[in-house]
């Protein structure tokens, strides 16, 4: 019966913490990005401005929730919960310290894919259902972005599978104990990343809602809370994609045995949040065409030739 | 287990009626993705994860997109909703219906006849799938790739060709 407790805690646990986490990254994202582009960001709510999330919070949940009259209103109400749901599920599968895991499934990497590519549907259906050409637009370039980069997002994985021998995710983190994956993976570790920028459609890649030519792109009609679910589910997104290269390539829980296995996760997971967030002060938007092109032609390639090689490393040295 | 499966099984089969009978192609669509996820859970629960895994990232994820996107663009209206309601009357359905329903009799006849060894199960993991996939079934998995790499090709060959377009302005200057 305990043992059923601990779970059921550890499900609890692991849902309002990764929500309190991305809901906190507002603030993160907002002061970083101030300190690179040297202004003050948030300041002024509490000390630093750390109260700003609530006072943000607070805002968004009493504002009027408008649905306009043109658009499909059963579908324009579901688009953004699936991102929420599919990006909490995803979390399921991350092992955050040894058995600390809410699922341990035996086809977690799948899991993890199938989710993220379900999760591409908030963003066609919003862009359909909103009934507005920018939406649209958005809808359909968000639809093309993700399928291609799914693609290699999946091939990216392989080479890790490969060298774990296993789709489960702490198999694949113990099997890191005496090299952390993105030496041997380096190539996958860099097609994964930027696919996960491409499945976050954070803002290197943001072109779905690109403001300067989409005004928002998808979520252009949406208000309200409706709308923070397309804000929060973004936020979730990056903590997931943090989390999976922790995982995958930087070897999870693992590290020196002066700190425990937990905190060492979650600097890891931070420091790639920080990345995103630096890459976003950075880095300017590409054309579409060129992000499409950039994916088919040149991350295709090398995610196929790094599983090739990859492979025939393992069995040349079997 | 057995009522996870039973109602696994209703949920597929009454998101597959709905898709039947919406007149709205993107609802039909989305009833559809449930009914696939359905599908995905009682492969689950049959011992077979990665085929389950594989039906959620493959048909919902991928291909269903593809098919919403496509309709996205058609820009279905009204007259697409009346031609639906039109199909939808019995005259139109009550013959392959009959067809239908004389195969499922013979299914359950079948099924009832043949005792089925329904226990004796064990779970198949991705090692399981790729030993048959390229041993017992090696020769589908190779037409399957001659068949995509047709695709492929005929994709290639449709798109290579850039159509030279000029803007209307260009255009005029070359008359002159």
């Amino acid at each position: 019966m305990s043992e059923t407790w601990i779970h059921i805690l550890i499900i609890v646990c692991v849902l309002l913490g990764m929500v309190t986490i991305a809901a906190g990254l507002i603030y993160v994202e907002r002061r970083m990005l101030a300190v690179w582009q040297e202004r003050y960001g948030p300041n002024r709510v509490g000390p630093f401005g750390i109260f700003q999330v609530m006072a943000d919070m607070v805002k968004i949940f009493f504002k009027e929730d408008w649905i306009p009259g043109f658009v499909d209103r059963k579908v324009f109400i579901v688009a953004p919960t699936i991102i929420m749901i599919t990006t909490l599920l995803s979390f399921a599968i991350v092992p955050f310290a040894p058995g600390i895991v809410v699922a341990n499934l035996n086809v977690g990497i799948l899991f993890f894919l199938a989710m993220s590519s379900l999760g591409a549907y908030t963003i066609v259906l919003a862009g359909w259902a909103s009934n507005n050409k920018y939406s649209l637009i958005g809808g359909l370039r968000g639809a093309a972005q993700m399928i291609s980069y799914e693609v290699f997002m999946g091939l990216s994985l392989m080479g890790v599978v490969i060298l774990a021998g296993s789709f489960n995710m702490t198999d694949i983190v113990m099997a890191q104990k005496g090299m952390w994956n993105v030496v041997p993976q380096f190539i996958g570790f860099v097609i994964f990343f930027i696919a996960g920028l491409a499945e976050t459609h954070r803002l290197p890649f943001d072109i779905p809602e690109a403001e300067s030519e989409l005004i928002a792109g998808f979520h252009s009609e949406y208000s309200g809370m409706k709308f923070g679910m397309f804000f929060v589910g973004e936020y979730l997104g990056i903590t997931l994609v943090s989390a999976m290269t922790t995982v995958l390539f930087f070897g999870g829980w693992l590290g020196p045995s002066f700190l425990p296995p937990i905190v060492w996760f979650l600097i890891k997971m931070f420091a790639f949040i920080l990345v995103f967030v630096l890459l976003r002060a950075s880095l300017p938007r590409p054309r579409y065409d060129q992000l499409m092109s950039w994916g088919w032609k040149i991350l295709l390639p090398l995610a196929l030739l790094n599983l090739l090689v990859t492979g025939a490393i393992v069995l040349y040295n079997q | 287990m057995q009522i996870i499966f039973y109602i696994a099984a209703l949920v597929a089969i009454v998101s597959t009626a709905m898709v039947i009978t919406r007149k709205n192609a993107v609802h039909a669509l989305l009833y559809l993705i449930v009914s696939l996820l359905a599908v995905s859970v009682i492969f689950f629960i049959m011992g077979a994860p990665f085929v389950a895994a594989l039906e959620v990232i493959v048909y919902a994820g991928a291909i269903m997109i593809l098919i919403i996107f496509a309709i996205m663009m058609l820009n279905l209206g009204q007259a697409s909703e009346k031609r639906e309601k039109e199909w939808l009357k019995p005259r139109t359905w009550i013959g392959p219906g009959i067809l239908a329903a004389i195969l499922l009799a013979e299914l359950i006849y079948t099924l009832n006849s043949f005792s089925p060894s329904a226990h004796e199960q064990a779970i198949i993991d991705a090692k399981d799938v790729g030993m048959s996939l390229f041993s017992t079934y090696a020769l589908g998995v190779e037409l399957a790739a001659m068949m995509l790499m047709a695709g492929i090709v005929g994709a290639y060959h449709i798109g290579h060709e850039k159509q030279k377009e000029y803007h209307r302005y260009l255009q005029k200057e070359e008359k002159l």
